[in-house]
């Protein structure tokens, strides 16, 4: 049971309040409802790019770092399709500093084209880093695009493509800015040794005064339902074939969420789990498979990737992962495999919340999602999910009519080069 | 109505903070105990949430080895099977409680790892002993276990960061030297069921091994222990380490540009030199050198490479976690096209530091982050013993950790110049390139 308190400033802002006196530490975490999902198709990575520039300066605070780690403080942030989350970590007794470094960036930026100059160059060697540069790092690019015809989960967060990034404007960002990152659009959370009196005095001093700004009203384009099965190839450069698989699912405040959620744990949730068992171990068709879901705010997907067994064909794997959705559609799943993953699921959620950092976080996200109180109920929805739910679910989901799957293939040739020491 | 509204807020002016040099840090202790056959247990009782983790730490890392790749191979399989459990029976008995049973293995030790919530703990201890006292190496496994690795090798070798990793590490201590040497496919290939079973044998069933326990641990946590592994034939270490000292044997040259992608666009940049272990008094006021540095977000590589110049999306400088020899290391990956400028700026810091005193302010900023770490890092029960776990393996004791904060409050710019002169000499640097 995790607590907390609750309440609204006049300008908009939700403030959450965890009170934890076990640790030295205090964590001040401010979530912004925005993520890649809002972006111009033609200007997409931008949700992205400007969490970077959050820490080029603010209005009145010339240089981020360098106060914050004066006060003992580390901090960070993350954009994802949905959101963007800052958070910062620091000695109880230095509070303030957070306050203050994090409300004037909220009041408004410094908007320094030396800033926007570098994290332009920044953000295209991320973008090289983790997807040019790494085998197999445009798969995502592609399935995104096979499986949303029309939601924005059909760009990545890092961004569609370099050149958006590089034509980003000084003017854009001021625009980004104060349609979004205004008090009506922003949650704070702040947990660990503190009161919810001091944080109330606090909040008042220092976000108090921000203008509201207008709420954004959010009105994305909605994903039709999928009614044809979709097929892509391609052919990379990589030492093996890979198999991916795509089911669009629940959204994240559906009840179906719970039941995808725990269907992902029977096929791919650990070394038990049945993917595993019967392709990895007992078929040797993978050497690696795996199961997941997106678990995106708006309606997300079940995912199955794994890298094939070199010399066996694409045709066999994939017809061999289809056997076990089949099975997934065709009997409930066991009363011991339902007690395991329900456990898994409870041991998950209590190892996450040891953290104080993870508890302020999950309440912005629960805040986000329209009700906090989600944090305290979320076991008891997943101990409540029947076996005869998740066959009745895995029939919808795994429908053959649902499916997306990409043939990632390896170039033939030689096989790979040798490294040798000079 | 709130003091705001009355008083105009300055907001170009910071609240005042406390120093860091004012907070008071302490390591938790631990509790010792000895189970019958001489094993000691370092247990660690903190927190409120009922869960644990139970460590087994033996001396089974890839140094004990008589062939490559055997102490990994040994260590991985320790869950895939035993004469009365398959592996799918050990891997969803884990599962079923909701536990993880992690296995790592490292360059002197290798570890066996479970957490779980506390009122799972008696299904899972006695499961843990089997694994320790028969596990069987089945030929099907090895032959699963042999193939996996060397397709994982195969996409492993296409990442410029990966093969970087390895040849530093060969540059630095010598191929053949257990920190240096890496696995190649036909490592893999190599490996027989008897070289892993007599590995097993001698290094797990009977090997030298110490226990570390956190959490919020139950009152009868010792018995427990006791009755699962106390009376297997495992032993505490001895007192003198009977691991021989193996040479090192640093590349000759220092430079090396190789391309491993032809299509690359990024270059995996690694500059290292070696650097003595955590028992060199240097070693922790180089810590603090190195926060300056590179150790950190605000640190002088970052500011100048990436916050700057925009040449990577990340750089750092570490001293290597390692027990008979560290070593100082700076690792990026930037453009393929700035990779020149970014190593020119990388030494330009390394002699700035040697010629020029580090002003206060920027001290005192490495100072109090670092302290705020270490107070942020003592949080939770599984932090303080990694903290314990790394004074114990390395053969110290608390005043070790307290030794370090000391260093931090009170070194002063003129030692850090000495330091810097002493130890940030770019000729003594390796440097790699891999596109």
């Amino acid at each position: 049971m995790i607590k907390y308190d609750r309440f609204i400033l006049a300008n908009g802002l939700r403030v959450l309040v965890h009170e934890d006196a076990s640790t030295p530490m205090v964590v001040v975490n401010v979530l912004y409802d925005v993520g890649a999902r809002d972006e111009d198709p033609k200007r997409t990575g931008f949700a992205h790019l400007f969490e970077h520039l959050m820490f080029g300066g603010s209005v009145n605070i010339e240089d981020f770092e360098t106060p914050l780690q004066l006060a003992g403080g580390e901090n960070n942030a993350y954009t994802t399709n949905d959101f963007t989350n800052y958070y910062i970590q620091l000695p109880a007794e230095n509070i303030e500093t957070a306050f203050w470094l994090e409300s004037d960036r909220m009041l408004s930026l410094a908007f320094s084209e030396k800033s926007l100059e570098v994290q332009r160059k920044v953000v295209m060697e991320e973008f090289k880093e983790h997807y040019i540069n790494k085998p197999y790092g445009d798969a995502w690019f592609k399935l995104r695009e096979l499986v949303y015809l029309r939601h924005p989960y059909r760009w990545m967060t890092i961004g569609s493509d370099l050149s958006h990034i590089e034509q980003a404007k000084l003017e854009d960002v001021k625009n980004f800015f104060f349609k979004y990152y205004r008090p009506a659009n922003a949650i704070l959370v702040v947990a660990g040794k503190t009161t919810a009196q001091q944080v109330r005095e606090l909040a008042e001093k220092w976000f108090g005064d921000i203008p509201a700004g207008e709420k954004y009203v959010r009105a994305l384009p909605q994903e039709p339902t999928q009614k044809e099965a979709r097929k892509m190839e391609l052919t990379a450069d990589v030492p093996l074939d890979a198999l991916y698989k795509c089911y669009p699912m629940a959204s994240r405040t559906e009840p179906g969420y719970y039941i995808a959620d725990l269907i992902t744990e029977v096929l791919g949730g650990g070394a038990s789990s049945r993917l595993h068992q019967s392709l990895v171990k007992e078929k040797k068709l993978f050497s690696h498979i795996e199961c997941y879901h997106t678990g995106s705010v708006d309606p997300g997907l079940v995912v199955i990737e794994g890298k094939l067994i070199k010399g066996v064909s694409m045709a066999a794997a994939d017809a061999a992962v289809e056997a076990e959705l089949a099975r997934m559609m065709a009997e409930p799943i066991t009363d011991k495999e339902l007690a395991k993953v329900k456990n898994k699921t409870e041991s998950a959620i209590v190892f996450e919340d040891m953290s104080v950092m993870n508890r302020a976080n999950s309440l912005a996200i629960y805040e986000l999602l329209g009700d906090v109180e989600m944090m305290n109920t979320e076991l008891d929805k997943y101990q409540a999910v029947t076996a005869a739910e998740m066959l009745d679910t895995s029939r919808h989901i795994f429908d053959p009519l649902n499916s997306n799957t990409l043939y990632y293939r390896a170039l033939e040739g030689p096989g790979p080069k040798e490294n040798t020491q000079k | 109505m709130p003091v705001t509204k009355l008083h105009k807020l300055d907001r170009t002016v910071a609240p005042p903070i406390k120093d860091a040099i004012e907070f008071e840090l302490s390591l938790p202790p631990y509790k010792k105990s000895v189970l019958s056959n001489g094993v000691e247990v370092y247990a660690i009782d903190l927190g409120d949430v009922e869960a644990m983790m139970v460590s087994l730490i033996f001396d089974a890392g890839n140094s004990w080895e008589g062939k490559k790749s055997v102490a990994a191979a040994a260590n991985t399989l320790l869950k895939n099977g035993t004469s009365t459990r398959t592996a799918f029976d050990i891997n969803e008995h884990f599962d079923y409680y909701g536990a993880y049973l992690n296995r790592a293995a490292h360059h002197e030790t290798a570890e066996l790892t479970l957490h779980c919530l506390n009122k799972h703990v008696g299904e899972l201890l006695p499961v843990v002993a089997e694994i320790l006292s028969e596990s069987i190496y089945s030929q099907e496994e090895l032959d699963i276990y042999k193939k996996n690795s060397q397709q994982r090798l195969q996409v492993n070798l296409k990442k410029s960061e990966f093969v970087a990793g390895r040849l530093i590490d060969a540059y630095l201590y010598g191929a053949d030297h257990p920190y240096g040497r890496y696995s190649m496919p036909e490592d893999y290939q190599a490996l027989q069921r008897e070289d892993l079973t007599a590995f097993f044998n001698q290094y797990y069933r009977n090997g030298a091994c110490r226990i570390l326990a956190a959490g919020k641990l139950p009152a009868d946590l010792i018995p427990r222990l006791e009755a699962a592994f106390g009376s297997l034939p495992m032993h505490p270490p001895a007192a003198v380490s009977g691991l021989p000292v193996f040479p090192i044997l640093p590349a000759k040259e220092k430079k090396y540009n190789i391309v491993n992608d032809a299509n690359g666009v990024q270059g995996s940049i690694r500059i290292a030199r070696n650097f003595p272990n955590r028992h060199h008094p240097d070693f922790q006021k180089v810590q603090v050198l190195n926060n300056v540095f590179g150790g950190f977000f605000g640190s002088r590589l970052m500011e100048n490479i990436r916050e700057d110049k925009g040449y990577t999306y990340g750089i750092h400088s570490y001293l290597v976690n390692n027990r008979q020899e560290s070593a100082l290391m700076i690792s990026t990956e930037a453009g393929k096209e700035v990779c020149a400028p970014a190593i020119e700026e990388v030494y330009k810091e390394m002699n700035l530091l040697r010629e020029e005193l580090i002003g206060e302010e920027e001290l005192q900023q490495a100072r109090n982050f670092t302290i705020g770490a270490i107070l942020g890092d003592l949080d939770g029960p599984f932090h303080v013993a990694s903290r314990w776990k790394s004074i114990l393996l390395n053969g110290f004791d608390v005043n070790y950790f307290n030794e370090g904060v000391r260093i931090i409050k009170t070194i002063g710019p003129e030692e850090l110049r000495e330091l810097a002169i002493k130890w940030l000499d770019p000729a003594a640097f390796f440097e790699l390139v891999i596109v």
